[in-house]
């Protein structure tokens, strides 16, 4: 797979030993590295088919490290990519040939819990699972969940607005996160929000949540704690056909009832989890629906009876309820490790990630149907259903160039589908370098200068993350400049008072 | 007096846009005006209302999405979900009462100029958490989209909640796509009376951390219950429940008798709870007067703490939130309106923010109506006001 990148600075690359020994002074001990066999675990994310060296990785322990380690790039012109846990599955944490790599995984520390408050106040490096341990001995959890939860921090789910089963229900990161504190790349600190709802001014934390590593280094991170459902349910249902399961999750919803999580699995996706951990699925239906149910008990017995009436009504062809908490586990199982056991079925597989209005995806289910034969690739799909976002897994083999491209260009007819049918390139994983090209798909050049700008207001010499997220690199000084359209106030026909 | 433009289309309303840009002309932009005596008094030539860019233009309840232009009534949105059953979950408030005009007035477009939300902004969030995408015209007069018609969407920086509260300084917006949720079936209220401030905060944030799923947590205190309809004189701490009938009475059976041993217990049901919380959500206690009026917003549980440092002060209030939201009524005569003592009172408990929402257009231009920044983020916010909107075109001085 190929993208451009913007091309190393000589200027820089030629000073690359002097910038590591200021970089020593600021971060000393083993704080900085440089030999290529130290770097080798940093040169990609989750996005393996992308690999690139950095010039030097840096990994900061305090606030004021990171301070002058960014001042020190800004004012030397440095590119600089910041970096979680890099379980980024679209290429966030790709690093550039002339930049620093900032790694924040010594920002580990859960640094206050508040019950009363129902917040928790940790450091970026932390991961996602860590913030639930902290505080699941008094009953609560964080709600966002993503399925690389055990290794992603949650500096990087602020980075890329991650989502998870739960988030139908309870949101995404953006809508869980209270404060943050973070550094520019001028190297000030800026805090925003904290225990407290809705500061007054720009709401700077909705555009930092999702920002993608362009707008500044996250150093802490207040989240919303919530005290864990009383009960939680699931229902096992299959179903002939696509159509069916489809009309089923549109029915749910529209009868008022939002689940905990509504998953979605198709036939190959279900026969390659269930050869892998053998949780039990139908194999004789097209599509399965994991329905999970949560809050209290009353609630639930209650919902699970109005959802098996509606799944009923919608041809169901088998129906399981868990009458166990190892039961309702089991029924995750196959699901969680879907993308693993599509993994033992083919060499390689590429995750595409569009979301859709949920109405369209039996159109759209029906065209990659039609697409495999087209480019002679086989697609695993697994969705979540409850808000239409969709995990196409395109079989494949690298080592067989011809694939490749047609796998690539499987995907992209895929993400085109989703924005013609009022869908989006991507739900949950981001744009960062992979989509970046495609983002004319779904945005004018104005739609993307506007974005633009919120990079320049943050960063007016594009030295963090450059390369992702924008297929183009405009200079801000090109941006800001104004396009006046010289005219008269006639508006003959506006009305005026 | 300034002069009035009041477009019909979104291409209108890029020429207006277009044409200021070039002529350099202020315009302050307008939907009903039901949120104009907040923040600083602009001073603009021109008034570019928005009243005429309205209409639904989709509604699917089964997808839970509906796209309306910026000036269509607020009003008109709820009927037309409530008649499918459904609502938009943060429970917008209504700031007519508290300026003395009709309730209902306020457009959508002012929905998340001012970033609404209600009672229930603790469990399901404020305007910038339902907002699904938007097109707008920027201060440079371009016009352009922003997010889809989809919850889950992470193509590209989430701008719609970046124009959130932004009280219509960075673009002009035209038309919008919110998310809805299905309306509760049944709602109960848990009333303790008789709660210090103190106890409260406690027994809220008990309520809070419970798996009991309160929708709505506010303490009146002493004196103050009439003015929100219950024929009570002591303090009055609500709790709200609301969902499927059978849960909600679970619930409240179980809330009841988390509280029982703090005060004595009364239950509201679903039509006097909605004539509660509608008085919760729109500030009764203080609508119709025209004493200064303050909103803070702090940690819940740091509410008590925060009156306890005012009680020196001439004032009436009451908390929203599980004790985040505090409004507070000046009724002394205090020049500041009392924003020293009360911003000083906010960075002793932990920090926040005060707004002034009522008050005289010299106390607005006279002292800041929103909580002052510091510099770093004071400067980012100026950058990113000059990006959009380069020549202050744009309802200057607002904010």
């Amino acid at each position: 797979m190929s993208v451009a990148m913007p091309g190393p600075k000589a200027e820089i690359l030629a000073r690359r030993g002097e910038i590591a020994k200021a970089l020593s002074a600021i971060v000393p001990g083993e704080g900085v590295i440089t030999d290529p066999d130290g770097m080798r675990p940093f040169e990609t994310d989750g996005l393996t088919a992308y690999r690139q060296l950095p010039m030097i990785v840096v990994l900061p322990e305090t606030v004021e490290q990171v301070q002058r380690v960014l001042r020190y790039c800004y004012d030397n012109e440095i590119r600089v990519v910041p970096r979680g846990s890099g379980t980024s599955l679209s290429g966030g944490a790709l690093p550039l040939a002339d930049g620093v790599l900032l790694v924040m995984s010594r920002f580990n520390k859960v640094l206050e819990v508040d019950f009363e408050n129902r917040a928790t106040v940790v450091q970026p490096g932390v991961t996602n699972l860590a913030v639930t341990r902290a505080v699941e001995h008094r009953g609560f959890y964080y709600a966002p969940d993503p399925s690389s939860q055990i290794a992603c921090s949650i500096g990087g789910n602020v980075a890329e607005n991650s989502g998870g089963v739960h988030c139908l229900k309870y949101g995404l990161t953006t809508n869980n996160v209270l404060g943050l504190e973070m550094v520019l790349i001028t190297g000030e600190v800026i805090r925003l929000g904290g225990k407290h709802l809705d500061s007054e001014g720009y709401d700077f934390l909705g555009l930092m949540t999702g920002s993608e590593g362009l707008l500044g280094v996250v150093t802490e991170v207040t989240v919303r704690i919530l005290r864990s459902p009383e009960t939680a349910r699931a229902l096992l249902v299959g179903f002939p056909t696509n159509e069916d399961a489809g009309r089923c999750v549109g029915d749910i919803i529209g009868a008022g009832i939002i689940p905990g999580g509504m998953e979605m699995m198709d036939s190959l996706a279900i026969q390659a989890a269930e050869d892998f951990v053998h949780a039990g699925y139908p194999l004789d239906v097209e599509a399965l629906l994991i329905v999970e149910l949560d809050g209290p008990g009353e609630e639930v017995h209650e919902l699970i009876e109005r959802v098996e009436a509606i799944a009923r009504d919608n041809n169901a062809a088998n129906i399981r309820v868990s009458q166990s908490e190892e039961e309702r586990a089991n029924f995750w199982a196959g699901r969680k490790a879907a993308f693993p056991a599509v993994g033992r079925i083919s060499p390689d597989y590429y995750c595409m990630d569009g979301t859709i209005p949920r109405k369209a995806l039996p159109k759209v289910l029906h065209r990659m149907k039609e697409m495999e034969t087209e480019f002679d690739l086989r697609v695993a799909n697994v969705f979540h259903a409850g808000d239409g976002n969709l995990h196409p897994l395109i079989l494949y083999d690298a080592n067989d160039t011809d694939q490749l491209e047609r796998a690539e260009a499987f995907g992209s007819a895929i993400l085109k589908l989703c924005v013609e049918v009022g869908g989006v390139l991507t739900g949950e994983h981001g744009v960062g370098v992979e989509k970046r090209d495609l983002m004319g798909e779904m945005f004018s050049e104005d739609d993307l200068a506007q974005q633009e700008r919120v990079k320049c207001a943050f960063d007016a010499r594009q030295l963090l993350n450059p390369g992702k997220v924008f297929p183009e690199l405009h200079q801000c000084a090109e941006l800001s400049r104004m396009h006046v359209h010289k005219g008269q106030l006639p508006f003959p026909d506006i009305p005026r008072f | 007096m300034a002069e009035t433009l009041r477009p019909e289309t979104a291409e209108s309303v890029l020429d207006v846009v277009r044409w200021a840009a070039a002529e350099q002309v202020p315009l302050e932009i307008l939907g009903h005006g039901s949120k104009r005596g907040i923040g600083r008094p602009v001073q603009a030539e021109y008034t570019l209302n928005l009243s005429a860019l309205s209409g639904v233009t989709l509604y699917e309840p089964d997808e839970l999405v509906f796209s309306a232009k910026a000036g269509t009534p607020l009003a008109e949105i709820e009927k037309l979900l409530a008649d499918a059953n459904q609502e938009l979950a943060f429970e917008p408030m209504d700031y007519g009462p508290i300026f003395g005009l009709e309730p209902g007035t306020g457009t959508l477009g002012g929905v998340l100029a001012a970033n609404l939300a209600g009672p229930r902004r603790i469990k399901a969030g404020a305007a910038r958490d339902h907002i699904l995408g938007l097109s707008a015209v920027s201060g440079r007069g371009e016009a352009f989209k922003a997010g889809g018609r989809v919850v889950k969407n992470v193509t590209g920086y989430d701008l719609s909640k970046g124009l959130a509260g932004s009280w219509g300084t960075l673009a002009v917006v035209t038309d919008l796509t919110f998310k809805v949720l299905p309306r509760p079936e049944r709602i109960a209220t848990v009333l303790v009376l008789g709660l210090s401030d103190e106890a409260a905060c406690a027994a809220m944030a008990e309520a809070m951390g419970s798996s009991h799923e309160v929708s709505g947590a506010a303490h009146l205190p002493k004196g103050m219950a009439r003015s929100c309809g219950l024929a009570v004189e002591s303090s009055v701490t609500a709790l709200r429940l609301e969902g499927f009938p059978s849960s909600v009475s679970y619930r409240s059976e179980a809330l009841n008798g988390m509280m029982r041993d703090r005060g004595a217990v009364e239950i509201l049901d679903m039509p006097q709870s909605e004539n509660f919380w509608r008085a919760i959500r729109d500030c009764l206690p203080f609508a119709g007067r025209s004493d200064p009026l303050w909103r803070v917003s702090i940690a819940p549980r740091a509410g008590a703490a925060l009156m306890a440092r005012l009680a020196n002060e001439p004032l009436n209030y009451f908390f929203d939130w599980a004790g985040g939201r505090v409004w507070i009524e000046v009724t002394g005569s205090a020049e500041d309106a009392a924003e020293g003592a009360i911003r000083r009172a906010i960075r002793a408990v932990g920090g926040g923010h005060a707004t002034l929402i009522r008050g005289s257009a010299a106390l607005r231009t006279g002292l800041s109506p929103f909580e002052p920044q510091p510099a770093p983020l004071a400067a980012l916010s100026r950058r990113l006001k000059e990006n959009f909107d380069p020549q202050g075109i744009l309802n200057p001085g607002r904010i």
